[in-house]
């Protein structure tokens, strides 16, 4: 058995329900990327998934127990997320941020321990941050902003760690950079990765696991190179596309038709 | 103590299980209030239309001093200062909760209608029933609490934001502001002239009575804040990000909101509501920390260190119990609340 998954969830915002019973298995030690178009429910998934939001019904388990019912802090020591959006506070330096990650090992007597000093000093240098200690979080570049991000995610030293589109409002260089970062975490110290990417093919490229969501409802998952076919993309994202081999990583490649193909789509 | 390489600041550490992380610069500025504070409250104990010297204060509170004075610094002046540190401390630290709880610097017991709501409550009291000052504090403190609670509950719609707490607090406001004029047109002469000194805010004529109570609450509630500081920290970054390290955000807020709510409205009910205080406490003390964070405990110190000087100030500027502390705070405190308006207005975050 996984150690997270989504057992028929029904997942709503006030009245309007996003996804109906839907069931998901997060594969152990897997980088699983979560795509499908906008307004498909993966970020909402990914919330569940993180119990950023409760389910209406059905029930999210981690390590067979519901998400909800453990601990706060517990969950914050298995599972680490990378919302969206997080705001870093004023003058706050890139040490100190990425030494907020420590908080669910401390305690109000136990407040920086040894241990919290050398992870937070290894978070940095794994994501390349190291240099940056001292400075301010509001004068980074995006990139180095996202990296500081995941340092944080990483001092948090969870087994799994789930990101929300940590590749958004990069540039191409940027992406791959955050990608590879992904990709080396998750295979070092067998790691699980769930992230919400909007790039089919750096999914195809760099996921293990991959889940193509619509309406709610999960379309396909499994290895990218079973999943992703041109059937499935035109299933899923209403593109005629064709699918042939990325000639760098032998991973499918999407290359969607040109305009006038795709205008006779039936 | 070491100094750690990636953070700069010092842990202390008492054998290997504790340790406590310190920043310097906040501990200079807390003890640097604090002496002010008490150095204000000695001079303010000899204040007065019978004078006592610096050095004799201090004799008496070190308990070797002359009879007569010790009269008038233990029965009058001393229990007046203590009213004035507790109500400022808890002045200071409701602003820094409530700033730090709504993300935004408007965020204070002024703005947010706490005082207006316990002014309510008294001015009820003293308007409809005449009652005695022990009424008049009880309540102060009820109208505060319910005010509080309504703010809460208005602003509650799948947990509690800042903007919205602001926003239906300055709504919150208007009505009792509007309650208030009601009541205080409803009144006759002489308790129209009392309600007046209670809603300027004054410590004349304070005494243990008002001490003991204030006392109590603070050694519960002061505590309990500080012990939530470290998980307020965090909601700085957003409540996602927050939750993810496993701060229970809404549970968080709500005890904090308690807290604050409590220390203002009891505040409010010993002195009257003190102008400004609340806002401006927490945002000196973060500047002069230059600390990210909800800074609660130079917030606290300042807030005291704030209403001493200020009653110094009007008691040495025109003569004892002429003029309200709250007159002095609510000068200061407008000019600064301009101030603040004009800089964030042109940071872009009003």
């Amino acid at each position: 058995m996984n150690r997270l998954s989504a057992e028929n969830v029904t997942l709503a915002y006030e009245q309007r329900v996003i996804a109906r019973e839907l069931s998901v298995e997060i594969p152990d030690n897997s980088f699983t990327v979560i795509v499908g178009p906008n307004a498909c429910g993966k970020s909402t998934l990914l919330r569940a998934l993180s119990r950023m939001l409760r389910p209406s019904e059905g029930r999210v388990l981690l390590d067979g127990q519901v998400i909800h019912s453990l601990p706060a802090k517990k969950v914050a020591r298995t599972l680490g997320l990378l919302p969206q959006s997080s705001v870093a506070p004023d003058g706050i330096t890139v040490a100190d941020l990425v030494a907020r990650g420590r908080y669910p090992h401390q305690g109000l007597l136990r407040q920086w321990s040894p241990s919290d000093e050398r992870v937070v000093q290894e978070s940095m240098e794994r994501t390349g941050v190291a240099e940056l200690a001292d400075r301010y979080v509001d004068e980074l570049s995006g990139g180095q902003r996202q990296r500081v991000w995941i340092a944080m995610a990483l001092a948090q030293e969870t087994p799994l760690l789930l990101l929300d589109e940590p590749t958004t409002y990069l540039d191409i260089q940027h992406q791959l950079d955050v990608l590879d970062l992904c990709a080396e975490l998750h295979e070092e110290h067998g790691r699980t990765l769930v992230a919400v990417l909007h790039d089919l093919n750096h999914a195809a490229r760099y996921a293990t696991h991959l889940v193509a969501l619509r309406g709610g409802e999960v379309v396909a998952q499994g290895a990218p190179r079973d999943v992703v076919t041109a059937e499935l993309v035109e299933r899923v994202f209403g593109i005629r596309c064709q699918v042939i081999e990325d000639p760098e990583t032998g991973t499918p490649l999407v290359v969607p038709a040109a305009r006038k193909a795709r205008a006779t789509t039936p | 103590m070491t100094t750690p390489k990636t953070t700069r600041q010092p842990v202390l550490r008492i054998g290997g299980r504790l340790s406590l992380r310190i920043r310097v610069r906040s501990v200079a500025v807390v003890l640097l209030l604090a002496v002010v504070a008490l150095a204000s409250a000695v001079v303010l104990i000899g204040t007065g239309d019978f004078p006592i010297s610096f050095a004799d204060v201090l004799s008496v509170l070190l308990g070797s001093g002359h009879p007569a004075d010790e009269l008038i610094v233990r029965e009058l002046r001393l229990p007046r200062v203590l009213v004035g540190l507790l109500v400022g401390g808890a002045f200071g630290l409701a602003g820094a909760l409530f700033q730090a709880v709504s993300r935004n610097p408007l965020g204070s017991p002024d703005i947010l209608g706490l005082g207006q709501g316990a002014t309510a409550g008294a001015l009820t009291m003293i308007v409809l029933f005449s009652g005695s000052a022990t009424a008049v504090t009880a309540g102060a403190l009820v109208g505060g609490l319910v005010t509080g609670t309504a703010i809460y509950v208005l602003a509650w719609k799948r947990g509690v934001h800042g903007y919205r707490l602001v926003l239906v607090g300055i709504g919150v406001s208007a009505v009792m502001t509007a309650v208030n004029s009601y009541l205080i047109t409803k009144a006759d002469m002489v308790d129209a002239a009392r309600a007046v000194v209670w809603m300027t805010g004054s410590l004349n004529g304070r005494d243990w009575t008002q001490v003991w109570p204030l006392l109590a609450l603070c050694a519960v509630l002061v505590p309990l804040a500080l012990a939530n500081e470290r998980g307020l920290r965090m909601t700085e970054m957003g409540d996602d990000a927050s939750y993810a390290l496993g701060v229970r955000v809404e549970r968080l807020r709500l005890v904090l909101l308690a807290c604050a709510v409590l220390l203002a409205s009891a505040a409010t009910a010993a002195a009257g509501p003190v102008a400004f205080v609340a806002l401006t406490a927490p945002q000196l003390a973060r500047r002069l920390t230059r600390s990210p964070g909800p800074n609660l405990v130079p917030s606290m110190v300042m807030g005291a260190a704030l209403l001493i000087v200020a009653d110094v100030l009007s008691q040495r500027a025109f003569g004892s119990d002429q003029l309200p502390v709250g007159v002095v705070t609510g000068a200061l405190g407008g000019v600064y609340l301009l101030w603040l308006l004009v800089t964030e207005r042109k940071a872009g975050r009003v």
